[in-house]
């Protein structure tokens, strides 16, 4: 199997027990835990290759540009978190079945706990920076959506948020630190970055990567200052904190520092700033897990601890340094994912989980009290449990650093007072809760938990057991063979529980007693604390700081943003000009060199009636109707325009186009009597004739360089092939119908969508119809004059076989679909206006948007024809059948094609005036007049 | 002749931003409609100027160059509907804002 299986099982996975939700809670755990199973023996087929030394190893181009592979790696150390990973997540899953309440159905909350084992096997098995990272943002993602998985608390939802600010940002920061990286390396894959440590540590650019990097780690494994989003996190449900945020998703950090180890470390800079922050972190994490009420809590600060010893181990850079780090991640996730678990259990069985209720849990829970205080114990570090082994190695490491200098006694002091807070905390919790009394106002009345919640529990602490008693025979292997993928030999160490009287065993021992004299002084240590501890942290500065963020947000947006469309468009314009005007401004050539077409007089005078249009148009805006037909000027000049330049085509579109949007605004105008006349105030007035002046000498410039530069235009291609490929003679309509026509599909789509959107706007609509009109007449009460409709109802069938002429020959002459489809639409909107659209709905019942709907449906049609044949998407075919009489006709399916076309223009321009005209279909004259054509 | 046509296309975008800028919905469909023209003529222009030369394969060569009027075509029809899709939304605009007020405003001098 391909190691990349391990990351796909769950990733596939998460899909399946959203899917699973039909078959009830168990099937759903069932398809978590089997996906989880496989990844698991994925894992184990390799571990043969992985523990004779040789890494398995894939990759896969994704994309080569930016260096991005899909890249992976199993080596010993990802091996080892393979193991966590899947392992720990089996006994999740199991405890999670029962501690979600029963009325939840699991889909979501497995899809999701799939996902961010996917994201989190994804950054250990990664060897390639960028796909490292990419995994890295997916588990905060994961993580986000897992903490607000109760997401109508708010303390979850703010959890959620400020664990994703966190740990997210620091990803950033690191996403620069990998690009510094391979910049430096010349390559984003791991293993030559690996390799090329040397270089690392001596190129200029290693603190700036030194220092990004260890923000990605600090933040998501929680070191100080960025500590503060893990406590938060713990509105997530139990399962959620024992998994993610205690054994897997908080060691990313710590397992990044291991992996770029060989790389990174080695150097002063590393040694201060990691152990650094790793020392202060065990120090201040423990001190305060002392005083938190909240069994979570507690067990977080005590998390945030140990993340900071861990990371202090690396920070040392030495050899066996990194050995403990290692041996006191595998031993911190068993016990502490224990401990969340037994929390979970009394916080299901108490429904609290505030210390100062929960006494005297012994003689209710007997059981799950000894497994607790087992798996509490391996945490404070006590003999024949694992914890003791990695903490004695952890103290023997503090001693003797020369780069500490004079101060060579302070690390192994202040060691060892974590060591004192850790013991404290620990007897806290197991006094506390367990003894001290009665319990006081407990919503229940605890037992004994389902047989099968405690499993996961009793495993964890057999395994606390396990290595704390036999640590060469349990996990000696799997720490040799991570240890090597990190230093490439296995050091000289020895893990025992007898040393014999050394330094670490007096500093364990100063630890126990020391520890448990604290607590018995515990009142005082609480008063003292409540007195003098700061109050300001780096949550309040995290909350004050993104206060500050939105409120200057909401100020800079008010300056800017007086929620105007006009202001809107100015901006846009102003904006447009700007970059453009760029390059026109510096010393560029407008002339093209091409010479000019001469000039007539003709078009001279065209251009005359256009201007004077456009300016017509734009001083007489007010007097609507005259500044309407300006603007149908403009168009019919545009039109001539068409003609003049050889472009039939667009001719006879642009003339069936001008008719048929003058009686749309005609109806639009009925509506639209226009206010008062709006008082602008003359800098605004100035403003925008100085952004339209502006932009049109640009356009005018742009226009004039573009048509006096040399043509080279592909169209040669068009004209020579539009007869023997596409099978006719007007160019401009194969290009339509055959060489562009998925084009020409999704323009009509297009126009399909507009006239949807149009018809959804007019549902409903009501509008005032006004009695008098635009210079306060009333309306003639002969709506349809009877001369008229007379008139106009012999042209319909002469339009509609104009319509058809111009369809079937628009693919040699000009013509085609749109033009048919707006001539036959004008022909329709014709009887409507001279007989009203009641009068032509009676006798044509035809639905205009079942007509685009068969119209889209016949265009795609041929495209799929093509496709049945075995040819590319709409490929057009040609057949040439001799017809009697007429003779030799020229059938392609582009004219099939075309006639989709016709229908969808028809429908959409149907739709839209018939739907407008309904508006106005209200007022009382029509009627009365309908029943007079009626008589006729 | 090309300095004419660009001087046309000029005043029609410059008239038809100036009644964008306004604060009339009817104005500011006029505007669009301008522009339209403007636009259509600038994307025709880019296959140069060409008298008496119609892309069909009968009457030439030379032919006009086919493409920028295939593209012009639909563009013309589908201007038409997105004028049709603003005039609508004024309609609607004034219905709901009794307004026609680009920014909804001054609801009761419209009253």
């Amino acid at each position: 199997m391909p190691i990349g299986s391990i990351i796909l099982l769950p990733l596939l996975g998460a899909l399946l027990p959203p899917l699973m939700v039909r078959h009830g809670r168990a099937v759903v755990a069932w398809s978590a835990a089997l996906v989880t199973a496989l990844a698991l023996l994925v894992g184990l087929w390799h571990a043969p290759a992985v523990f004779s030394g040789s890494d398995v190893s894939s990759h896969r181009e994704w994309i080569p540009m930016i260096g991005l592979a899909l890249s992976l790696r199993l080596d010993g150390l990802a091996f080892l978190f393979v193991m966590l990973i899947t392992g720990i997540g089996l006994l999740i899953i199991l405890y999670a079945y029962y501690y979600l309440p029963k009325d939840d159905r699991l889909g979501r909350f497995f899809g999701l706990l799939m996902l961010f084992q996917s994201a989190m096997l994804g950054i250990v098995l990664a060897d390639n920076l960028l796909l490292l990272l990419l995994f890295w943002e997916l588990t905060s993602l994961s993580s986000f959506l897992l903490i607000a998985y109760k997401s109508n608390t708010r303390v979850a939802r703010q959890g959620a948020r400020m664990a994703l600010a966190i740990t997210a940002g620091g990803g950033l920061a690191m996403l620069a630190g990998f690009l510094l990286l391979g910049h430096v390396v010349g390559s984003f894959e791991l293993s030559e970055v690996l390799a090329a440590g040397d270089l690392v540590r001596a190129d200029p650019l290693y603190l700036p990567i030194l220092i990004l990097i260890l923000l990605g780690a600090f933040t998501k494994s929680a070191q100080f200052p960025f500590h503060f989003w893990l406590p938060n996190a713990m509105a997530a449900p139990t399962p959620v904190s024992a998994y993610l945020h205690s054994a897997t998703m908080v060691k990313a950090g710590v397992f990044l520092l291991a992996r770029f180890f060989p790389v990174l470390s080695g150097t002063e800079t590393w040694s201060y700033i990691v152990s650094g922050i790793g020392l202060t972190t065990l120090v201040l994490g423990a001190y305060i897990a002392i005083f938190k009420h909240d069994i979570k809590g507690l067990l977080a600060y005590s998390t945030i601890s140990h993340l900071g010893l861990i990371t202090f181990l690396f920070g040392l850079g030495t050899p066996l340094g990194a050995v403990a780090g290692l041996f006191h991640l595998v031993n911190h996730a068993v016990f502490k994912a224990s401990l969340f678990m037994a929390a979970g259990i009394i916080d299901h069985e108490t429904g609290t989980r505030d210390m100062r209720q929960i006494n005297g849990l012994w003689s209710f829970m007997p059981y799950t009290a000894t497994l607790a205080m087992v798996a509490a114990a391996a945490m404070a570090g006590v003999p024949l449990l694992n914890g003791f082994l990695s903490k004695e190695m952890f103290f023997a490491e503090t001693i003797y650093h020369s780069w500490v200098g004079p101060l060579e006694w302070l690390v192994p002091a202040v060691a060892t007072l974590a060591g004192v807070f850790a013991v404290a905390y620990s007897v806290r919790f197991i006094h506390d809760v367990f003894f001290n009394g009665k319990p006081v106002d407990l919503p229940r009345t605890p037992h004994e938990p389902p047989r099968w919640m405690k499993i996961p529990v009793e495993v964890f602490v057999a395994l606390c057991l396990l290595v704390g008693i036999f640590p060469e025979q349990t996990v000696r292997p799997l720490l040799d063979i991570s240890v090597a993928s990190l230093l490439g030999t296995t050091p000289e160490y020895h893990i025992a529980i007898w040393h014999g009287f050394s330094m670490p065993l007096y500093m364990s021992m100063i630890a126990t007693v020391g520890g448990i004299l604290l607590y018995t002084q515990r009142q005082r240590l609480f008063a003292a604390h409540d007195r003098w501890f700061p109050r300001t942290s780096g949550e309040a500065a995290f909350q004050y700081s993104v206060k500050r963020i939105r409120d200057l947000a909401n100020r800079l947006i008010a300056k800017i943003d007086n929620e105007s469309l006009q202001r809107y468009v100015a901006w846009l314009l102003g904006a447009a000009i700007l970059v453009t005007a760029a390059p026109l401004v510096s010393g560029w050539q407008i002339f093209g060199g091409v010479a000019l077409s001469p000039l007539d007089g003709v078009s001279l005078a065209a251009a005359f009636i256009l201007v004077v249009a456009a300016l017509g148009t734009v001083i007489a805006r007010r007097q609507r109707l005259f500044a309407l037909i300006m603007t149908s000027l403009v168009g019919l000049i545009v039109t001539l325009t068409f003609v003049h330049f050889s472009a039939p085509d667009l001719a006879l579109t642009q003339l069936s186009v001008e008719l048929i949007t003058t009686v749309l605004m005609l109806l639009a105008l009925f509506f639209l009597p226009g206010g008062p006349r709006q008082e602008v105030s003359r800098w605004r007035h100035w403003r925008d004739l100085g952004l339209a002046g502006i932009a049109g000498i640009g356009t005018a410039m742009l226009a004039f360089a573009v048509m006096t530069r040399p043509s080279i235009s592909i169209s040669d291609y068009f004209l020579a092939t539009s007869k023997p490929l596409g099978g006719g003679q007007n160019v401009v309509n194969v290009i339509l119908v055959d060489f562009r026509s998925i084009d020409t599909l999704g323009e009509i789509t297009v126009l399909a969508i507009a006239a949807a959107g149009i018809f959804a706007l007019l549902w409903g609509l009501r509008l005032a119809v006004p009695t008098h009109d635009l210079e306060g007449r009333r309306w003639a009460q002969d709506v349809h004059p009877l001369i008229m409709s007379m008139i106009a109802r012999p042209l319909l069938p002469l339009a509609l076989l104009v319509a058809v002429f111009i369809l079937l020959r628009g693919h040699n002459l000009p013509g085609g679909g749109f033009i048919a489809g707006l001539v036959a639409a004008i022909g329709l909107i014709l009887q409507q206006i001279a007989s009203g659209i009641e009068w032509t709905q009676k006798r044509l019942r035809i639905s205009y948007l079942a007509m685009i709907g068969v119209g889209l449906l016949i265009a795609v049609a041929t495209g799929i024809g093509a496709f049945v044949l075995g040819y590319p998407f709409l490929t057009s075919a040609t057949l040439h059948p001799e017809v009697a009489v007429i003779g030799e006709i020229e059938l392609a399916s582009a004219v099939a094609f075309d006639v989709g076309v016709f229908l969808v223009v028809l429908g959409t321009m149907m739709l839209i005036l018939e739907n407008l005209g309904r508006l106005s279909g209200a007022s009382p004259p029509s009627s009365s007049v309908e029943s007079v054509s009626e008589k006729t | 002749m090309e300095l004419l046509l660009a001087s046309i296309i000029g005043l029609l975008v410059a008239c038809g931003l100036y009644l964008i800028l306004r604060s009339r919905t009817f104005s500011v469909v006029l505007g669009l409609v301008l522009l339209g023209y403007a636009t259509n003529l600038f994307l025709f222009a880019s296959g140069r100027l060409a008298t008496n030369q119609p892309a069909l394969i009968g009457e030439g060569p030379p032919f006009a160059d086919p493409l920028p009027q295939a593209l012009v075509l639909t563009a013309i029809v589908i201007g038409f509907a997105m004028i049709a899709f603003v005039v609508v939304l004024a309609l609607r605009a004034r219905g709901e804002l009794g307004s026609e007020h680009v920014d909804g405003l001054d609801r009761e001098a419209d009253q």
